[in-house]
């Protein structure tokens, strides 16, 4: 596993497993990148990354120019959304949207007027080197980047690692390990320098000791031009490195091994080594967004396979429908059996060719029956132990199989379910044709909607105790008013007893006493000041006691004194 | 022979202690089972297991009084993680439990709503706003889908809808092509 290898003067390493794929990118390299016309109608979904969707910002009949936010990030983990070029905006609604479900999803319609006005972009912040990172930053997260390899994880997240992580390493993904997809490979031939002018952006916010280009040795143009434009930029500590092609170098995991040599622990983020990863396209478009003030709304998309008859790479505006851009490339032959987004290897089927072009769609492939063959009717596991041997992330892809199978979902996770990156490997080899990967995905998604039904549950359980709680609370206190209740009825006609004993009406005998409290009173605030002459028989004590009281009360001039001896000794 | 002795005695009398002070201090309030068992239904409160509540129902299981198989919206699911929680062997579910139900929420048609406050009342967790008069509304987060608001509407308002399926919540489907028994490695076919 650490047999180093010297492609360059680097020392290199191995991954666990991997496999030598025909790689099949020769068929759409031959023509440079052609740019996609505008289409007619723009379908630009509101959720294209990773994280919260985005709010709406526009409303339908409105015109909007090429550039402009039409939905802003919602959250912290998320990206905002422009138009890609200028028109109306004929409807916001659910749309077919490229995801293996085939489901629907919100998006921005709109009608393009043809004439691709932009909006005022905001100023280019070319001398970056002297503003604070946080403006940049500010601004990469304003322009809606996200990673451009085909995981759409919002850039803006993870070119802040928080003050306690320092990143030594930043790796370049420039190696595009699965066959058939070249649009990274055409962007490092035409375009190195503005890849270049992106990691050096990203170098000025991350401050990495290094920085390391992997690019598999498939690619010898990307990596001659990078090569060029690395030197002609004299960035001190960047290496452009070829790496041995063996798919998935390209996984973020693989290539962190193969340039470094170092594991990313289990369900942790490369951070934690302090090592950030960022595909060749997002540097790119960090570039644009800063250097610029472009906002990303087109990206390179490989149109290839034998199911369309000129397999070639576009630079496409987002939104753009599938059917247009197979249309661009020759329109299907009659090989046509399957049109698959991304690769061979971990793309999925789409079933309508309807569905725009995402942030995160890299390559469409027209594949025919024989590119990506139906693997036929599952036969029992051999126990073979092919799939463990290719396995790049060093699972036990048989074990996990069976316990999915069996829906055992904790032990699934037993075996890390969650550390396998779903390259495909571990199906593609099994001879029993058994869709593995299948079984993991629904083993994840399980998971996940288990997980989040047991949080519900809790909450429920709570809301159901405070209910409880409260009902109790509310019964008690009705208890305790009858009882009260209760009592002031048997104390009542104790009270009338004794009044009918005297022989008077209790009430008229109140507020008689009331009057002639009042009376005595205001008898007595006429007198002011002398003794209360409504005592008599007194005890010499309490006679003195009322001395003393008179001495306070003309000592202090106050009133309420007087009124209390007088009511004390009326009680 | 005097020294072993001893030293053993002086041991068990350590360990004794120990034990002894163990089981004081690590004391376990309260009735841990009940907690598990709870811990593993689905918290709807629907009442359908013949309990008020889950808790009762966990309560009830723990003292053997009721079997594991009665709680419909728990499931297969939740009756083979009481039986795996418990020792037992799982049970087929009990009539009515025995249909899965798409899970869904329950929606008052506000237009009809005579703001009566009878759903509020019957509401386990409080998933129901509205005062006496005014328009009531279900927080469709917090429902859990019992229905127990569903009879005492006296104007029919409240209907129950399936919870939408979309790309947040949308599930890889358990792959369906592929069915072979396992297989000890013996009998094994050659590919
Ligand atoms: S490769 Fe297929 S048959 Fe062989 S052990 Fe893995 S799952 Fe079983
Ligand atoms: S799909 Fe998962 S289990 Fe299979 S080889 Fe790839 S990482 Fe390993
Ligand atoms: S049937 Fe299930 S969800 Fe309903 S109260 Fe009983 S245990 Fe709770």
């Amino acid at each position: 596993m650490h047999k180093a290898t010297s492609v360059s003067n680097r020392k290199l390493f191995h991954f666990h497993g991997g496999l030598h794929l025909p790689d099949n990118k020769s068929q759409s390299t031959g023509d440079p990148v052609r740019k996609a016309p505008i289409p007619a109608r723009l379908i630009v979904p509101l959720q294209q990354h990773i994280g919260e969707i985005a709010e709406p910002l526009v409303t339908v009949g409105e015109r909007v120019l090429k550039g402009q936010l039409i939905a802003r990030a919602q959250g912290y983990i998320s990206a905002p959304v422009h138009a890609p070029t200028s028109g109306t905006v004929a409807d916001i609604a659910e749309h077919l949207i490229p995801h293996p479900s085939g489901l629907t999803g919100l998006c921005v319609v709109i009608d393009s007027d043809c004439r691709d006005e932009w909006i005022d972009l905001p100023e280019p912040l070319t001398s970056y080197h002297n503003s604070d990172p946080a403006e940049l930053r500010e601004r990469i997260r304003q322009s809606g980047i996200v990673g451009l390899g085909g995981a759409a994880f919002p850039t803006s997240v993870k070119i802040n690692p928080g003050p306690e992580t320092w990143i030594k390493t930043l790796i370049i993904n420039g190696a595009e390990c699965e066959p058939y997809i070249t649009c990274d490979d055409m962007l490092m031939r035409e375009h190195p320098q503005r890849i270049i002018s992106g990691i050096e952006i990203l170098m000025h916010l991350l401050k990495p000791e290094r920085v390391l280009v992997g690019i598999e040795d498939n690619k010898p143009e990307a990596i001659g031009a990078m090569r060029e434009a690395a030197a002609s930029s004299g960035l001190t500590g960047l290496e452009v490195v070829p790496i041995p092609t063996l798919y998935p170098s390209g996984g973020e995991k693989q290539l962190i091994r193969v340039l470094t040599g170092k594991e990313v622990p289990s369900g942790a983020i490369p951070a934690k080594i302090g090592i950030v990863c960022h595909n060749v396209g997002t540097a790119a478009a960090i570039a644009d967004a800063v250097l610029e003030g472009k906002p990303l709304i087109s990206r390179l998309v490989t149109v290839t396979g034998e199911g369309v008859k000129t397999p070639a790479n576009f630079e496409v505006l987002i939104g753009t429908p599938a059917r247009n851009l197979i249309e661009l490339a020759g329109d299907y032959t009659s090989k046509i059996s399957k049109l698959i987004l991304g690769g061979p290897m971990m793309g999925f089927t789409l079933n309508d060719d309807a569905a725009p072009i995402t942030k995160a769609a890299n390559c469409l492939l027209a594949a025919s029956g024989h590119e990506a063959p139906d693997p036929g009717p599952a036969t029992p596991c051999i126990r073979c132990g092919q799939c463990a041997a290719v396995c790049p992330v060093n699972l036990l892809p048989q074990q996990m199989y069976w316990y999915a199978r069996a829906k055992d979902l904790e032990k699934t996770q037993e075996y890390h379910l969650f550390d396998c990156i779903e390259c495909g490997c571990c199906s593609h080899v099994c001879p029993a044709h058994i869709p593995l990967v299948q079984y993991y995905r629904y083993a994840k998604t399980e998971s996940w909607a288990q997980e989040q039904e047991k949080q519900k549950a809790e909450q429920a359980r709570k809301r159901h105790e405070v209910r409880v709680a409260r009902l109790e609370r509310l019964e008690a206190e009705r208890q305790a008013k009858l009882r009260m209740k209760k009592e002031a009825l048997a104390k009542k006609p104790a009270a009338k007893k004794s009044n009918d004993a005297d022989g008077a009406d209790p009430k008229k005998a109140a507020i008689e006493a009331a009057m002639k409290r009042a009376a005595e009173k205001k008898a007595k605030l006429t007198e002011q000041g002398v003794a209360p002459q409504n005592t008599e028989n007194l005890t010499p004590a309490q006679q003195a006691k009322i001395d003393q009281a008179e001495t306070r009360r003309k000592a202090s001039h106050s009133a309420t004194t007087v009124t209390d001896t007088t009511e004390s000794q009326d009680g | 022979m005097i020294i072993a002795i001893l030293a053993i005695a002086t041991l068990a009398l350590a360990f004794g202690l120990l034990l002894g002070f163990s089981s004081i201090r690590f004391h376990v309030e309260g009735d841990p089972i009940v907690d598990k068992i709870d811990a593993l239904l689905p918290q709807t409160q629907c009442g359908q297991c013949g309990h008020p509540g889950c808790r009762p129902y966990a309560e009830s299981i723990a003292n053997g009084e009721d079997s594991i198989n009665k709680c419909p919206p728990g499931g297969e699911a939740t009756m083979i993680a009481l039986a795996d929680l418990l020792g037992v062997d799982p049970v087929p579910m009990d009539g009515e439990a025995a249909v899965e139900k798409p899970k869904a929420v329950a929606v008052i048609d506000e237009q009809e709503c005579i703001g009566c406050t009878l759903c509020i009342q019957a509401c386990p967790v409080d998933a129901i706003l509205g005062a006496a008069k005014q328009m009531h509304t279900v927080i469709g987060n917090e429902c859990t889908g019992c229905e127990l608001c569903l009879p005492p509407c006296p104007v029919e308002c409240i209907h129950m809808e399936p919870l939408k399926v979309d790309t947040s919540n949308w599930k890889w489907p358990f792959p369906n092509n592929a069915s072979p028994e396992l297989v000890n490695a013996g009998d094994a076919r050659h590919a």
